[in-house]
């Protein structure tokens, strides 16, 4: 057993009476790749958006590492490590993808430094190689409003992996992708996994069998399953809820 | 900066509409207008610098304020404050007399110097914007109730001034100066200096406008614009940059008013309010709002219709106008700058694609390839 990462404890959320996530236990490990999954208003994007600091929870805890992540603000949560992909591609548009990626180092994030800015060999080797990952490497000087759907999705994975987070979110990376394309990014996730962990939401169950070492069945905000794929799907309670048997 | 390297820095931060309009503006007007018309060009100029001022923050950063007059009238009355109390001396201004306000009240004091007025204008309207924005973003309040929260000050501020004659001058404003720290601003020759003062100030506001834009901070402000949430969880607070932009714009509007004030001789609450906020937006949406250069032909093309239609059609000239704003945005959305910017990209299309393999990147420095 390797070392718990991030620990969710009794984690709730209500809007106005309606419980998204209710007394929600997970964990995950370092290096692990986990997929959550689960139907339509299961809680699994609220899950994210409480980890990254998008909605507070009403109760409970979410540590990271050493970190309470209920009692950081967005950016700071980002600073500490946790990087986090929106459900519909969050690219910006207006700049390429080169400098997409730059704004995305971790570096000169203050209104001062970011003003007496110059870049060094060292980013720009990063910003290289973060493409070439990422299967963008010609497009560095493309707008990021003129790629494919499916471009934009690996770039904001990119802009994540500038980041370097050790844990990173990713809502539905996979989706508007043609089978090509999912292909590619199922190998993108399996090689930016080494050395940090990673929490995937996803529909697609092909993708998630090609990725997933563990995955976590959410149903109407509590935890329903969890374990490897085959046991997850042959899972009474899980097929119930799919199959509505 | 040794002034080659200022030469220098504004050389590479032209575009092909720079040039154009700094031709005309050092070369054509001066030549061909007389000193009134000089001087009415000046007044739109300095219009222009607070134009200059919305593009950065509306179209490079997506805030779009309605209560740029605020700090445009700041500037503008702490320079009216001044040349009032030089106009009066040894006197109190003669509105306070008319108020029976008798002594000169203590916050006036301190606007006998120049240099206490210059100081003025250049710290208290920025650092106002910049705490009020930075309270607003801090707190989300972005968009469109951001523009109804500025355009209220403006509102507020310009009726608290005409309320308060004994101390502001009330509707009227501040007016009847001569002098400007002893030397006559109503003379030919000091109509002309102060025109090419004012498009020499236009042309630094560009300038550094420019230059903010290229740097990291510019392409995270662009970025802000398009996907804020994103900008926030790459590890940025927005808030601090756009209360930074903000504080930006509000210094050129107010170095904009404090020249208007020294130009026209007069600055009142007319100028505070929201009809003439509204109007520098308009003259930026002209010019095309993603412009700094199209900020000033903007500024220059309404205005001047509005001299000539004013002149030509007493009855009619704002309808006039408003048919000529509505066509624009209509027919160019991306303004004057855009239709400039078209006809300058095809004349040296062949140019561009012989550079492109070598320049990469927009800031012409390039990027490293790795093989």
């Amino acid at each position: 057993m390797s070392a718990v990462i991030l620990s969710v404890k009794d984690l709730t959320v209500s809007f106005d009476g309606f419980k998204a996530v209710s007394n929600l236990d997970l964990d995950v490990e370092e290096d692990e790749l986990r997929v959550v999954i689960g139907p339509n208003g299961a809680g699994k994007t609220t899950l994210l958006d409480m980890i990254c600091g998008k909605t507070k929870p009403t109760s409970g805890s979410i540590r990271f590492k050493d970190l309470e992540l209920t009692k950081l603000n967005e950016y700071n949560i980002v600073r500490a490590g946790v990087g986090r992909k929106f459900q519909t591609p969050s690219t910006y548009e207006d700049l390429v993808v080169f400098e997409n990626l730059q704004i995305s180092y971790p570096d000169a994030r203050g209104v001062v430094g970011s003003l007496f800015y110059r870049r060094d060999a060292k980013v720009v080797e990063k910003i290289n190689e973060v493409a070439q990952r990422i299967y963008l490497r010609d497009h560095l000087h493309t707008k990021a409003g003129r790629l494919s759907h499916g471009q934009k999705q690996w770039l904001e994975i990119g802009m994540l992996l500038m980041q370097d987070p050790e844990l990173m979110l990713l809502d539905e990376p996979v989706a508007g992708m043609s089978p090509r394309e999912r292909d590619q990014t199922a190998a993108l996730l399996k090689n930016i996994s080494k050395g940090r962990s990673i929490v995937v939401i996803e529909h697609d169950m092909e993708f998630v069998r090609k990725i997933a070492h563990t995955v976590t069945v959410l149903h109407q905000g509590k935890l329903l399953s969890h374990g490897s794929m085959d046991a997850v799907q042959n899972d009474p309670k899980v097929i119930e809820v799919y199959l509505g048997v | 900066m040794t002034p080659v390297a200022v030469a220098r820095l504004v050389v590479r931060r032209l575009d092909v509409a720079g040039w154009i309009l700094l031709a005309v503006l050092l070369l054509v007007f001066p030549l061909v207008l007389d000193e009134f018309r000089l001087s009415i060009v000046a007044k739109y100029l300095s219009l222009a610098i607070a134009a200059v001022g919305i593009v950065l923050i509306w179209g490079y950063s997506g805030i779009l304020s309605l209560g740029q007059g605020v700090f445009f009238g700041m500037g503008g009355y702490f320079m009216a404050m001044c040349l009032k109390l030089e106009a009066s001396a040894p006197n109190i201004p003669d509105f306070m007399d008319w108020s029976s306000v008798e002594t000169l009240p203590w916050f006036w004091e301190p606007f006998h110097s120049l240099w206490f007025a210059i100081a003025c204008i250049l710290v208290i309207p920025a650092a106002t914007a910049f705490v009020f924005s930075l309270l607003m973003f801090q707190k989300r309040v972005g968009d469109v109730y951001f523009s109804i929260v500025t355009l209220a000050l403006s509102l507020t501020l310009s009726v608290f001034i005409v309320g308060q004659q004994g101390y502001t001058g009330g509707i009227n404003g501040i007016t009847d100066f001569r002098t400007f720290s002893g030397w006559d601003i109503s003379s030919d020759t000091s109509k002309r200096t102060l025109y090419f003062i004012t498009v020499a100030i236009l042309l630094a506001v560009i300038v550094i406008g420019r230059t903010i834009i290229r740097t990291r901070l510019g392409k995270v402000l662009v970025a802000i614009r398009d996907r804020e949430d994103r900008v926030r969880f790459s590890g940025y607070n927005p808030a601090t940059f756009k209360a930074f932009v903000f504080a930006v714009a509000a210094l050129y509007a107010a170095i904009g008013g404090a020249l208007y004030t020294i130009q026209v001789g007069l600055m009142s609450p007319t100028l505070v309010a929201p009809p003439s906020s509204v109007e520098m937006v308009i003259f930026a949406a002209v010019g095309g709002r993603t412009s700094l250069v199209g900020a000033a032909f903007g500024t220059l093309l309404v205005g001047m219709s509005k001299s000539f239609l004013s002149e030509t059609f007493p009855a009619l000239w704002l309808f006039l106008l408003g048919a000529l704003f509505i066509g624009i945005v209509l027919i160019l959305p991306s303004g004057l700058a855009g239709v400039l910017n078209r006809l300058a990209g095809k004349l040296t299309a062949k140019r561009v694609v012989h550079e492109a393999p070598e320049s990469v990147i927009e800031d012409g420095r390039g990027v490293r390839q790795i093989p």
